[in-house]
């Protein structure tokens, strides 16, 4: 039957609905800063929203996205290979290209858009792939359309990536290698300096998706390169305007002219219309603040350490390091959503995670933090946990 | 040089870790819908056999692969 397959998710869905919990979809039925909402009825720290930068609601970026749509109109009704390449989207592309201090950019209409295009389309058949085990389904997605080999290296592990790199022999000069700044799950950071060190003796292209990592990681928030030191060994640079910029979209920058090539052979650039002219204003607004405001990346770090300190010190198996991804592992699906349940609850909103999507067979409660965040919130998040674990509601920690 | 037999000797030796059914490992025993390993559990597997042999497998091979002596021959296709 053609929907067999569907059924686990049918049946899980049908115990969340059982147990009066909607984790996944939840509505947000009001906004009311970039930091609280009304989810579900309930008044809501907003704990995981990747809002980083806390730009989404700056009175800046929407007065930018109400003249660019006053001025524009509200959609460009086609793609940027047709009529979908307005000035805005032109600006945009040379703002970012000077932001990351490279000669070329692309915009895509989202992030997903720009790795699984820029992942399907540079590698092709015959050539061969390198990816963390852990990268972002849309970069598992960009490499399986692209018929190249397929080869997984443990999840930040340099030394493995130089195994297998070496395994390849003469191949290895043409690899291309996949990275991401800060794993979206766990939160945790690459080890740039190191891949790219195997880079430099085998060979191969480097792309680096910062979807996590722009704005967050950096003298200037570039990203992980950039704290790395290493942004001269990365050929391609991914990333989203969902995250750090408060808006839509995807974005590849490269110091190599053959991207302007590239850029008319990416199916999710071609087919697909280009962003409205209100997601593009608000978003060069917003690359403008980041630039102006470092003062946001300090503060979203502050944050972070907050939360995770808080949250280790409960004893709660979070992460290695502190991040503004602090991901919650657990081992038991019913504890986990019970947890997120009783989260919402207290007025913290949060993720729940599930296998696939989480790294391991493990289950967890992703909790993210803004620059916007008060210390308060921050406290507010952590008492709830505190609550939770007052009433036996966390596991041992347990390895994955 | 490795041959089919060598590869199918170790898939079975590191599948018995895996073999939570306890069920009779043959070259038709299917990967998954017998032994219930999951997609995660299968690429590790690969990866577990790359590292054994030190060859490289790529995740490309996984759709034409249900058992494990389909494996074995893929393996052996790509490492003659």
């Amino acid at each position: 039957m053609l929907f067999d397959k569907f059924q686990t998710m049918a049946d899980f869905q049908a115990e969340l609905a059982e147990r009066e919990v909607v984790p996944f979809g939840a509505v947000t039925e009001q906004i009311l800063s970039s930091t609280e909402g009304v989810v579900e009825g309930r008044r809501v720290i907003l704990a995981g929203t990747n809002n980083y930068m806390g730009l989404s609601f700056d009175p800046r970026c929407i007065a930018a996205a109400q003249a660019a749509a006053a001025r524009w109109g509200t959609g460009t009704t086609g793609s940027r290979l047709a009529n979908g390449s307005f000035a805005e989207h032109e600006a945009l592309e040379q703002e970012i290209a000077q932001f990351y201090a490279v000669g070329h950019a692309i915009v895509f209409s989202t992030g997903y858009a720009a790795t699984m295009g820029m992942c399907s389309t540079l590698a092709g058949p015959g050539d061969v792939i390198l990816l963390d085990a852990d990268s972002h389904a849309s970069i598992y997605a960009g490499v399986k359309l692209s018929d190249a080999d397929i080869i997984r290296y443990k999840h930040n592990d340099p030394d493995d990536l130089a195994k297998r790199m070496r395994r390849l022999g003469d191949r290895a000069g043409q690899a291309l290698i996949i990275a991401e700044g800060i794993y979206s799950m766990l939160g945790d950071v690459a080890p740039l300096k190191e891949i790219a060190a195997v880079k430099r003796e085998y060979g191969g292209y480097l792309l680096v998706d910062e979807a996590h990592s722009m704005g967050v990681l950096g003298d200037t928030g570039r990203g992980a390169a950039q704290a790395a030191g290493v942004e001269a060994d990365v050929d391609f640079t991914v990333g989203t305007f969902s995250k750090s910029l408060g808006s839509i979209g995807g974005y590849c920058v490269s110091q190599h002219p053959e991207l302007e090539a590239i850029r008319f052979c990416i199916k999710a650039y071609i087919f697909t219309a280009s962003s409205s002219p209100s997601i593009i204003a608000s978003t060069r607004e917003a690359l403008r603040i980041i630039v102006s405001e470092p003062e946001r990346r300090r503060r979203v770090w502050d944050n972070a350490s907050r939360l995770y300190d808080g949250l280790k010190a409960l004893g709660l198996p979070v992460g290695p390091t502190a991040s503004p991804v602090v991901a919650v592992e657990m081992v038991d699906r019913s504890r986990t959503i019970d947890c997120w349940k009783a989260l919402m609850e207290a007025g913290v909103y949060v993720n729940l995670v599930i296998p696939p999507a989480s790294p391991s067979s493990n289950f967890l409660l992703r909790n993210s933090v803004s620059a916007a965040h008060s210390n308060e919130q921050i406290d507010t998040i952590i008492s709830a946990y505190a609550d939770l674990k007052a009433a036996g509601l966390f596991e041992p920690a347990q390895a994955a | 040089m490795t041959d089919y037999q060598e590869y199918l000797g170790f898939l079975y030796s590191a599948l018995a870790s895996q073999n939570k059914k306890n069920i009779e490992l043959t070259e038709s025993t299917h990967l998954v819908a017998d032994i219930g390993l999951s997609s995660l559990e299968v690429m590790e597997f690969i990866e577990k056999i790359e590292d054994h042999f030190d060859i490289t497998i790529p995740l490309n091979i996984l759709p034409d692969v249900n058992t494990i002596g389909e494996l074995a021959k893929k393996v052996r296709e790509l490492n003659p």
